[in-house]
């Protein structure tokens, strides 16, 4: 029930600000309340939910039986971590957009609420067919955001997103049909493993693309910069993250002979991304190049923990998803209110904004902490968990994190020198203020929760996977081959 | 005394009904033609259409409630059976769609006429989608082919329609003389007329019989536009008066689907070795010309008309499966297909009717924003045809691929997908010029907003509700396309 709530209130949100010609004030007001609702939902669902047990919150309805197709919903602990991002950011993205005006409101913040709904239903689902509706449904509301209220370049960014991720998609389609007839059903929780290399590889380079992983990145650098700010924070600190759910809940329980197959070239593959986009955030001349090219690295690094297959990568893997998605979406919108006071990104023609201005000095430098993973930070805590883990199956992938983590401190220290500090003589003189109030209270939330996870990473890494010897991924996590024991960095 | 000693076969009414209630409008259409005074003869005409539309649907709802198993009717050249009645009810939806659609259409003269082909044309239909021999299927065909023609061409004022009525007819007649032809190879090869009982005869390595198949195949392919027997198609939808282009695209598609599938399960079973692989070629075709056809074009009913050309393509995928599970993704594909592509006509016909031009994809500029509900119905209906979720052409693909899959051929699977990767770059090629034409000057639409239209509102309202309804609800559509399988041997 509390699930179908979840899924139903932004789409319910949605439909009503289409229908209704509300003037734009109250479509924001509606919009922003929506999104508070469902922040509520999933609060009072954190509170009553059992981390130890299995699926919970789940509802089942016959959907289609001729295929064995449901609408079967729920959560395990790791899937309520995820929602939970979900229902932050993109509150907080919903507030920027009703900070920055954003023209035809009831179109904009309908399709953001659509947006919200299909991205918690991909981490609800529990039938591949309903995963596969939401995972194409979260397209639909993304492609009209970045094409229409986007950058210059937004019909061709939008293009090149469309054309990688639907390739992607549609080849899963095919292997979500072979799954799904040879297994009788589509379910996840009742269907068994298969063999299929081909099967597999359909699955994983839908999920390869979205992440997104080495050389599958293309469509990133267009598509967070010509995005609006707070589409891009959604697109890298959420939708991203249904890659991560696609590995962790279909890939890794349901194809292990695939996956002992290819797991070094994933993971070599991964360990590139990481250097590479590490290297290229370094290079970029925008703020939003730097975040775009370093959330390829912390996608990369994550999916290095997912494929670690020890339960120290794994849990590793979901609370850098969890602290990744929070940190890219504030800088994101920090880059946002900077682009709108300044007019650009471009590094060339910003500096300086220190003086005068200290919140938001304060909130990039925090941000930026937490984007380099400072030791002590939540984003640390998953790095190292994530090395941890992927150490036994070699230690160049824990060398190549551990060169990155030296990397993101040196793009990160880049950006906040460029922007804060190091005053260019043609920089345009602006006089502008510094943050508002109004606009502190959508990013605060963001940092107040990097910061709770902090003191307390455990909370997310030491409650994503329960005990239950049911949960067909707890039996893959725990039957891995490089078990190495239930190690968490509690309180790190 | 003399009448009594000739012996008359039992006529089932009931079962003649859908077509008989079709034919009956027509008539009553054609005599307020001349009957009825020029103000309220275009009203009277569609009226009455309409409610022959709504009848005939009807009968064929209560046919479909109490066949449940098929019988044949009038020495078997007819069949009374779930598989007919369903397509009947499809194609008297989109008839009473297509009304709604043509009411608000400017027209001076011919209006009765117009109406009257329009009724008789889906009671040729509704007459064809039965046909249980040679001879009422190729009746059936032309009956409906020859009230389409003159559809066609009925702008006599526009030399375009005129064109395609032509190249229609010529075309047309040359599918059904290949038609016909392979039906006399059939019926001398066989001796029998009646597809079960052409079926039960063995004349596996007959070679006349193997060349008719191939003709029949031929004749039909023609008719549901698939590749390469679809160059017709692009010309005729473009020439066409919009509203029938909306009606051609559905329901043609609907009834030469069908009976495609019936013929080739009941007349050649033993050949099925040969005709599947053909009609996976022939798919294969279709979804490769239609959507990489549809790339280039500009006009917005020629993208239309190739993208019909590859949803045949899809159709064809399940009919190649040759099994109960195809029978039924056949069904079911055709219903959100239909209202996807009697909608996105009717918002063609919209636009039109307020540029009075040709719509191609400049002409669409910025109507998203200016025309809300017709922009969202449209961009509903181009994610309906894409095979997005929320609406019924994503599930319609997953049972298709689905059936494919079931039969072992994974790689129709394979092209099924890539063939919609493509076509999804002319269904967003759409909305992005609906929408999102980065900094062009708009050119207001000269006398301001149209006067509204709400019969064609509620059409593409209806459209809107099918192509998102039947994501919904598929478990009960699904339960009547199996139903109306289980006429077929399969």
């Amino acid at each position: 029930m509390l699930t179908t709530a979840l899924i139903v209130v932004p789409f319910a949100a949605a439909l009503f600000l289409w229908l209704f010609p509300l003037p734009r004030e109250y479509a924001s007001a509606f919009a922003i309340l929506a999104s508070l609702v469902e922040v509520g939902l999933w609060i009072g669902g954190a509170i009553r939910f059992d981390f130890s047990g299995g699926l919970q919150f789940s509802a089942r309805h016959n959907w289609f039986s001729d295929l064995g197709v449901s609408y079967h919903v729920g959560f395990y602990g790791f899937s309520l971590w995820l929602a939970g991002l979900t229902v932050v950011v993109c509150a907080c993205s919903i507030g920027y957009g009703v900070w920055a005006g954003r023209e035809h409101p009831r179109a904009y913040f309908g399709l953001m609420l659509f947006l919200t709904g299909s991205v918690v239903g991909v981490f609800a689902s529990q039938d591949l067919l309903l995963f596969y509706a939401f995972f194409e449904a979260m397209l639909i509301p993304l492609y009209v955001l970045v094409g229409v209220w986007g950058g210059p370049n937004r019909v061709r960014a939008t293009v090149m997103f469309v054309i990688y991720t639907m390739v992607g998609s549609l080849l899963m389609l095919a292997s979500i049909v072979a799954f799904g007839i040879s297994q009788h059903t589509f379910s996840l929780v009742d269907s068994g493993t298969s063999g299929n290399n081909w099967i597999f590889l359909g699955f994983a380079l839908a999920f390869a693309v979205k992440a997104p992983l080495f050389p599958f990145h293309g469509w990133i650098r267009q598509a967070y910069t010509e995005a609006s700010p707070e589409v891009a924070a959604v697109l890298s600190g959420v939708v991203s993250k249904a890659a991560v759910f696609g590995f962790i809940m279909i890939v890794l329980p349901h194809f292990p002979g695939p996956v002992h197959d290819f797991r070094t070239t994933i993971l070599v593959l991964a360990a590139i991304g990481l250097a590479y986009g590490s290297v290229l955030a370094f290079r970029q001349p925008d703020i939003r190049g730097v975040i775009a090219y370093s959330s390829l690295g912390q996608m990369s690094l994550i999916i290095l923990g997912v494929f670690a297959s020890s339960s120290l990568g794994i849990d590793g893997a979901v609370l850098q998803s969890v602290t990744h998605g929070l940190v890219s979406a504030a800088m994101f919108l920090l880059a946002g209110m900077v682009e709108r006071q300044w007019g650009t990104g471009e590094f060339a023609r910003l500096g300086g904004a220190a003086k005068g201005r200290p919140v938001l000095t304060t909130m990039l430098l925090v941000a930026g902490m937490f984007t380099l993973a400072v030791p002590g930070s939540a984003n640390f805590a998953g790095e190292f968990l994530i090395l941890a883990g992927v150490f036994p199956l070699g230690w160049g992938y824990a060398a190549v994190g551990a060169v990155a983590m030296v990397l993101a401190a040196m793009y990160t220290l880049r950006v906040l020198s460029a922007v804060l500090h190091d005053r260019k003589s043609d920089a345009p003189d602006v006089s502008s203020a510094d943050l508002r109030f109004g606009q502190l209270a959508l990013v605060v939330p963001l940092v107040a929760c990097l910061l709770a996870l902090s003191v307390w990473p455990n909370a997310v890494s030491g409650h994503s996977f329960s005990r239950t010897p049911n949960l067909a991924i707890f039996q893959y996590v725990h039957a891995g081959p490089f078990q190495t024991g239930q190690v968490h960095m509690a309180g790190k | 005394m003399i009448g009594a000693s000739i012996p008359t076969p039992h006529v089932d009414w009931l079962a003649l009904a859908p077509s008989l209630a079709l034919l009956a409008a027509s008539g009553i259409a054609l005599l307020g033609a001349v009957l009825v005074p020029a103000w309220i003869r275009h009203a009277f005409a569609a009226t009455v259409t309409g409610a022959g539309f709504v009848t005939a649907g009807v009968f064929a709802a209560v046919v479909d409630h109490r066949t449940p198993n098929a019988i044949t009717l009038l020495t078997d050249s007819m069949s009374r059976d779930r598989w007919a009645a369903l397509a009947q009810i499809m194609i008297a939806a989109v008839g009473v769609i297509a009304v709604l659609v043509a009411w608000g259409e400017k027209r001076r003269d011919h209006v009765g006429e117009y109406y009257a082909l329009l009724a008789a044309a889906a009671g040729g239909m509704m007459f064809f989608v039965q046909a249980g021999n040679l001879m009422t299927l190729f009746l059936g065909l032309e009956w409906f082919s020859i009230a389409l023609y003159v559809l066609t061409a009925l702008d006599t004022n526009r030399k375009a329609s005129l064109e395609a009525g032509l190249k229609y007819l010529i075309v047309g007649s040359f599918g059904s003389a290949i038609l016909l032809f392979g039906s006399a190879l059939t019926y001398g090869a066989t001796g029998q007329l009646g597809f079960v009982a052409i079926g039960q005869t063995s004349h596996a390595h007959d070679p006349l019989y193997v060349v008719g198949l191939a003709m029949v195949l031929v004749g039909l392919a023609f008719k549901v536009s698939a590749a390469p027997f679809h160059m017709w198609t692009p010309d005729v939808y473009q020439g066409a008066p919009t509203p029938v282009t909306a009606f051609m695209s559905a329901a043609t598609k609907i009834a030469a689907m069908v009976v495609t599938l019936r013929v080739l399960t009941t007349a050649f079973p033993e050949q099925h070795r040969l005709w599947t692989v053909a009609i996976a070629a022939i798919a294969i075709a279709s979804l490769v010309v239609g959507n990489f056809a549809a790339l280039v074009q500009k006009n917005v009913k020629r993208i239309l008309a190739y993208s019909s050309v590859s949803h045949a393509g899809f159709m064809l995928i399940a009919i190649a499966a040759n099994s109960a599970l195809g029978a039924r993704a056949l069904l079911y594909y055709l219903i959100p297909y239909s209202a996807s592509a009697i909608g996105a006509f009717a918002v063609v016909a919209a636009r039109e009717r307020e540029l009075v031009a040709d719509v191609t994809l400049d002409s669409l500029d910025g109507m998203g924003w200016e025309r809300p509900f017709h922009g969202a119905a449209m961009w509903v209906f181009m994610l309906g045809a894409a095979g997005f979720p929320l609406t019924g052409g994503m599930l319609g693909k997953l049972y298709v691929f689905s059936a494919a899959y079931q039969r072992g051929w994974w790689w129709l699977v394979v092209i099924g997908v890539l063939a919609t990767a493509v076509s999804l770059y002319y269904y967003l090629g759409i909305v992005v010029a609906m929408y999102m034409r980065p900094g062009r000057l708009r050119v207001a639409v000269a006398g301001g907003s149209p006067p509204s239209d709400p019969a064609l509102s509620l059409a593409i309202g209806l459209a809107v509700a099918v192509t998102v309804g039947s994501f919904f609800f598929v478990s009960p559509l699904i339960a009547l396309a199996r139903h109306a399988a289980s006429a077929l041997p399969l």
